[in-house]
């Protein structure tokens, strides 16, 4: 009773990364709030993936394993964690911001009556005070809004569960050492669905390679022709997976064959307006500025210290990126969360 | 005969966050409010063109707006009309102040009772607040199936629809049963233009609280114009302690405003002091971690 409930996803007969980020982070807030991380786990033939969960902390697993279940649809899935979350009262459930998780929390929020946060990039345990009232130990759901201008921290002071989503690559993600012992509790999906649970029905379903979504991103890392090779380039694809980032190219870097077309920023490419864009080995001609100059901050990184991009970075770094890069990844793991 | 297919599309003024560059913050770094035009929200745009489509294959079908929010919400009213909408109502109370996704859903799914339409139709989320929550949480008050991610309504026949949803990783075609909700996401074909016959017919389209702050037509034509009904808590009923703040399990503890460096470039060099101190100012700002 009271504890932390992660909704654990899975796709292709994998656990979602989100889920285990969730998983590291929940194990954290139960500390804080002493008291232990559940899993819920919905699908079909997924009992394999269990031992995986108490690797990342889950004390108690709830399974519900059904051939109905296999993909995931609103209905049921919302009707099983709507039935769990009324037995077991969690005080947070927390969910990956992904097309299931968005899709899914809201439902049980509406039918519980209780407070839902979106796309957290940050959760942390506080007090609040309201009026003459004081909460102890409440989540604090930190989130950007706003289109990113404003960060909000919102709290639940009343409602239980306090729930929140958090994207894919926001929170860390580490196992146990040795895994925690712990416990399954399968769940009878037969007395909690009813057939009008199965009103939508997949007709097809194409799942193809992550496409690239530059537009998108929140965060760029861009490598320029300075990059040097296509093997270098993956310096840059690993300071982006750390920083949760999307990797951008300039149009000599992709014409060189270091990057897909896809990536290409500049006039010729797309044009993004990203909260952070990290250019790296970029000279910064001006057809390349022009679709990247509206990012809310630049970061350049260029040996030659009279480099255009340096001019129009918030921050200009002269040195070498194959110094550089891997320093700001050393300091970003010692210096986050 | 079977009766016309009435649809209700869920849309929101909002203010156009996507055009957030560096001018259109002040001097401290704080956004300027003032200077983001009020638009109506993308993806209800892309909501609005699936509904329509609907009616341009099936005769008789009604698009109704609903949107909740101040009285200049009544402007996406005017413009959903002005491509092609039949109608529209502007929910607007101020009970309904300071509501949460919750208490908003709960104002609308009100509202949406008292129409008894056969389809929902609204954008998958709003740019000011990125949560898609609303059309979640108004389809389970709705006690109706929810398709979120769409990106077509590939059919509409015999009280069943078929919907292509747009995944992370591909798409998934689903079919359901009327009523339901369906989001649609950017990926969908964008809203058609303003039709002049359109704009003719329902120029002088106004609400009740316009026309006595005097926006009432004074060119004298007198072709009957269309009254945009404003429903409030007396016309929508339910329970007064679940609109508004008081039905709003979230509570905004605290506000930061993003503050953006001084344009000046900041000269760093690669030693492990200026990277440390680099990667510090980025995580306590919020733009990294």
């Amino acid at each position: 009773m009271n504890n932390i409930i992660v909704f654990c996803e899975t796709d292709n007969g994998k656990l979602c990364d989100v889920s285990l980020e969730l998983l590291t982070k929940a194990r954290d807030l139960a500390s804080k709030l002493s008291c232990q991380v559940e899993a819920l786990l919905i699908g079909y033939n997924i009992k394999d993936l269990i031992p995986q969960l108490y690797l990342f902390g889950a004390s108690k697993v709830h399974v519900a394993d059904d051939p109905r279940l296999e993909f995931y649809r609103t209905l049921p899935f919302a009707a099983i964690a709507i039935n769990l979350f009324k037995q077991e009262k969690p005080q947070i459930a927390l969910f990956g911001a992904t097309s299931v998780g968005r899709d899914l929390a809201p439902r049980i929020s509406s039918a519980l009556h209780s407070g839902l946060t979106a796309d957290c990039t940050s959760l942390e345990i506080g007090d609040h005070q309201d009026k003459s009232k004081e909460y102890k130990n409440l989540l604090y759901q930190i989130r950007p809004a706003f289109g990113g201008n404003i960060i909000a921290t919102i709290v639940n002071p009343e409602c239980r569960p306090q729930m929140a989503t958090v994207r894919e690559g926001v929170m860390k993600k580490e196992a146990l050492e040795t895994p925690v012992k712990g416990e399954i509790n399968e769940l009878d999906t037969n007395s909690i669905l009813m057939d009008s649970d199965f009103v939508v029905s997949i007709i097809e379903r194409h799942m193809e390679e992550k496409k690239i979504d530059i537009k998108g991103a929140q965060i760029i890392v861009a490598g320029g022709f300075g990059v040097g090779s296509k093997e270098n380039f993956n310096l840059i694809f690993e300071l982006a997976k750390v920083l949760g980032a999307e990797v951008g190219a300039s149009r000599a870097a992709v014409d060189a064959g270091f990057a897909d077309h896809a990536r290409q920023i500049g006039q010729t490419g797309v044009t993004v307006r990203p909260k952070l864009f990290i250019s790296c080995g970029i000279s910064g001609q001006i057809q390349h500025t022009a679709g990247m100059d509206q990012s809310s901050m630049i970061i350049s990184i260029n040996c030659d210290p009279e480099a255009p991009i340096h001019k129009i970075a918030d921050y200009a770094i002269v040195g070498d990126l194959n110094v550089v890069i891997p320093k700001i990844i050393k300091s970003y793991k010692q210096n986050s969360k | 005969m079977e009766k016309n297919l009435k649809i209700v599309v869920l849309a929101k003024q909002v203010p156009d966050t996507r055009n957030v560059g560096k001018d259109a913050m002040k001097e401290d770094g704080t956004v300027n409010r003032a200077a983001l035009p009020a638009i109506f929200n993308p993806e209800d745009m892309n909501a609005l063109e699936q509904a329509l489509r609907i009616k341009d294959k099936i005769k008789g079908t009604e698009v109704i707006l609903l949107t909740m929010g101040p009285s200049r919400a009544a402007d996406i009213i005017r413009e959903g009309l002005f491509r092609g909408a039949d109608g529209g109502i502007l929910l607007t109370d101020r009970k309904f102040a300071g509501a949460d996704t919750l208490a908003t859903s709960y104002a609308i799914s009100q509202a949406v009772k008292k129409i008894n339409p056969d389809l929902i139709i609204a954008g998958r989320q709003a740019i000011d607040g990125d949560t898609a929550q609303v059309g979640p949480q108004v389809a389970e008050k709705m006690n109706m199936p929810q398709i979120t991610y769409a990106e077509e309504i590939t059919d509409l026949s015999g009280g069943k629809i078929t919907v292509k949803r747009r995944l992370e990783r591909g798409i998934e075609i689903v079919a359901s049963s009327l009523p339901v909700l369906v989001t649609v996401t950017a990926s969908a074909p964008e809203c058609r233009p303003r039709h002049a016959k359109q704009i003719m017919k329902y120029k002088y389209a106004r609400t009740a609280s316009e026309e006595q702050a005097g926006m009432a037509d004074t060119y004298g034509h007198d072709q009957d114009y269309l009254k945009i009904p404003e429903w409030g808590f007396n016309e929508i009923g339910g329970d007064e302690k679940d609109y508004g703040l008081s039905g709003s399990p979230t509570k905004v503890k605290k506000i930061e405003n993003i503050v953006l460096q001084a344009k000046e470039s900041k000269k760093l060099s690669s030693s492990d002091e200026d990277i440390d101190m680099l990667v510090k100012e980025l995580i306590a700002s919020h733009t990294i971690g």
